[in-house]
């Protein structure tokens, strides 16, 4: 295995178990993780170009890639505006439930994906407490896109506040009183000082919400009413391929979606560096 | 704390009201509304009723399954994240990024994926289905497949806890237990558990929470079969498209509370480990 090459022992140490644990670890990430997932792309590899093209370009996938793109975007828009209010509040001020508030925000990772969907399916239907309200304004919530954009934001939430938290624990105060005394007012500061501040933790945390939301299947797949080439996400469009035992097209579908979760992933990954290197070297 | 106050004070008065009612009415409305509706929902009919959705023997059967897969999912991932940590944090060698990389994979991986990925490899018409069939093996739409895929989805909780933590504290300690003779496994049990059980429980917990709730690769791989392959969030599922929405939510309340135990185990956790770790080092969160 060429892994094992490259983890080449570099330095002596004292302590014993380096090749047990280091030969437990490879071991096991490759049985769990590596092999199947290069199971995937071996997948592709016994379809044909043309026969991946024309699955990936179906006008069904297309408009499932919009559906899944466009409402996740939704969705990370509006973490960002709120998540940045429900972060600034939990770091910045002192109030009644702050505690339970700023451990509530967890929720939607806690909550299994099921009982989110059904919850919110049962919220935003016509007979629901919200679904009433907006259907009394002619707006449907629950099986329309804008269901698929409410499941996707309520589980990106946690990503925006929680990365936004520590970077505005860390906005120096110097910073913001300085530019008090040069006379700049409270929405110039905020503007000028402490935005480009918290630009890169806010662009790093909607990402992951957006990431999130693009892979999400079980809080979406209840109230999306799952109507193809309206509110049928990528992820279900993968399962109904199965489903048939189209495992060439599930696979094709599942490659694009992956790709590009990889992608985001690489552009974080890429954030976060400037992120930290932003932030006098912390 | 006392500059977070003083600075909290600059913005006027009305401004500070009004950016903590915005917060307070989108939590609300996002966050403890869809909770309180599970057991509203739930008990709707009555306790009798709810209490009566876990006389089913489907519901038993789900809860148990759902026990089982995570009661094999977690010490899996334990002991394969105390390995990797160890291997991680106590040595030096080339391609330590990749490997630190490559254990995040998982949460890249969308849930559907996760399954469709097993099926590949063990469905029928799957790289090892045929000589699976040839033996009467069954993998897929079987439990080994649903505490396969749960193994996966859980895969780098533990070590995502421990690595960063047990990298931050030196190896002083580890090294005077051996240089005083004590074996490998007596310098982890005396010397590093100690110093980090309370992200080692942490990672557990959140283990163990993802483990029972999983959803999405778990319906990819397990055919749905009542009282055989279904963990309780594929239960909760089956009941709601039955329209049985009071059994649905009630064994979906069961998961919700699973839910709120480990948002206070983690708060109370998350005070402890970065109470026990140097140079304050803050727990991260389980991110993507």
């Amino acid at each position: 295995m060429s892994m094992l090459r490259l983890l080449q022992f570099k330095r002596h140490s004292v302590l014993p178990g380096f090749g047990l644990t280091l030969g437990v670890t490879v071991l096991y990430l490759s049985l769990v993780v590596l092999i199947p997932l290069s199971a995937l792309f071996l997948k592709t590899a016994t379809i044909t170009w043309s026969q991946f093209w024309s699955t990936v370009t179906d006008p069904r996938a297309i408009a499932s890639y919009r559906l899944t793109f466009g409402t996740a975007f939704v969705g990370a828009s509006v973490n960002a505006v709120f998540g940045f209010v429900v972060a600034w509040t939990l770091v910045r001020y002192r109030f009644p439930g702050r505690r339970i508030l700023d451990a509530a925000v967890d929720l939607p990772f806690a909550l299994p994906t099921a009982v989110s969907g059904i919850a919110l399916t049962a919220l935003y239907a016509k007979t629901g407490w919200i679904g009433h309200w907006f259907d009394a304004r002619g707006i449907q919530t629950a099986f329309s896109p804008l269901g698929v954009a409410i499941a996707q934001t309520f589980i990106g939430l946690p990503f925006v506040v929680r990365t936004l938290q520590p970077a505005i624990q860390d906005l120096d105060a110097g910073m913001e009183e300085a530019a008090h005394t040069l006379g700049a007012g409270s929405f110039q500061t905020f503007r000028r000082v402490i935005l480009p501040f918290l630009f890169p933790a806010l662009l790093t945390g909607a990402s992951m919400a957006f990431a999130r939301a693009l892979g999400e299947y079980g809080s979406v797949v209840f109230i999306s009413g799952n109507m193809p080439m309206r509110t049928e996400i990528s992820s279900l469009l993968i399962v109904a391929k199965l489903e048939q035992y189209d495992y060439a097209g599930a696979t094709s579908i599942a490659i694009v979606l992956l790709l590009a979760s990889f992608a985001l992933m690489l552009s974080i990954n890429l954030l976060q560096w400037w992120f930290t290197n932003a932030g006098d070297g912390r | 704390m006392e500059i977070a106050n003083r600075m909290g004070n600059r913005e006027p008065r009305w401004l500070r009201i009004l950016l903590i009612a915005i917060a307070v009415l989108f939590l609300g409305v996002f966050l403890f509304l869809p909770l309180v509706t599970v057991f509203m929902e739930a008990f709707r009919k009555g306790a009798g009723a709810y209490f009566a959705s876990f006389s089913d023997p489907a519901a038993r059967a789900a809860i148990l399954l759902t026990l089982i897969s995570a009661g094999i999912a977690v010490p899996c991932n334990l002991v394969f994240g105390v390995a990797a940590s160890w291997a991680i944090a106590k040595f030096e060698f080339k391609g330590k990024n990749i490997l630190i990389t490559l254990i995040d994979l998982p949460f890249a991986v969308s849930p559907v994926i996760s399954g469709l990925i097993y099926v590949l490899l063990f469905g029928m018409q799957g790289w090892f289905g045929p000589w699976l069939a040839a033996h009467h093996l069954q993998i897929i739409f079987a439990v080994p497949g649903i505490v396969l895929a749960t193994i996966f989805v859980t895969f780098p909780f533990v070590a995502r806890e421990l690595i960063p933590l047990m990298q931050a504290q030196d190896t002083d300690e580890e090294q005077a237990a051996i240089s005083l003779g004590a074996s490998g496994f007596q310098t982890f049990w005396r010397v590093t558990l100690p110093n980090v059980k309370w992200a080692l429980l942490y990672g557990v917990i959140l283990c163990n929470a993802r483990a029972m709730g999983e959803y999405g690769a778990v319906s990819v791989v397990s055919g749905h079969i009542r009282g055989k392959t279904n963990t309780m969030p594929l239960h909760v599922e089956i009941l709601y498209n039955e329209y049985n929405f009071v059994a649905a939510f009630s064994v979906a309340s069961l998961l919700a509370l699973l839910a709120l135990a480990t948002l206070a185990a983690k708060t109370v956790l998350e005070r402890r480990v970065k109470a026990g770790s140097p140079g304050g080092h803050v727990a991260e969160e389980q991110l993507a």
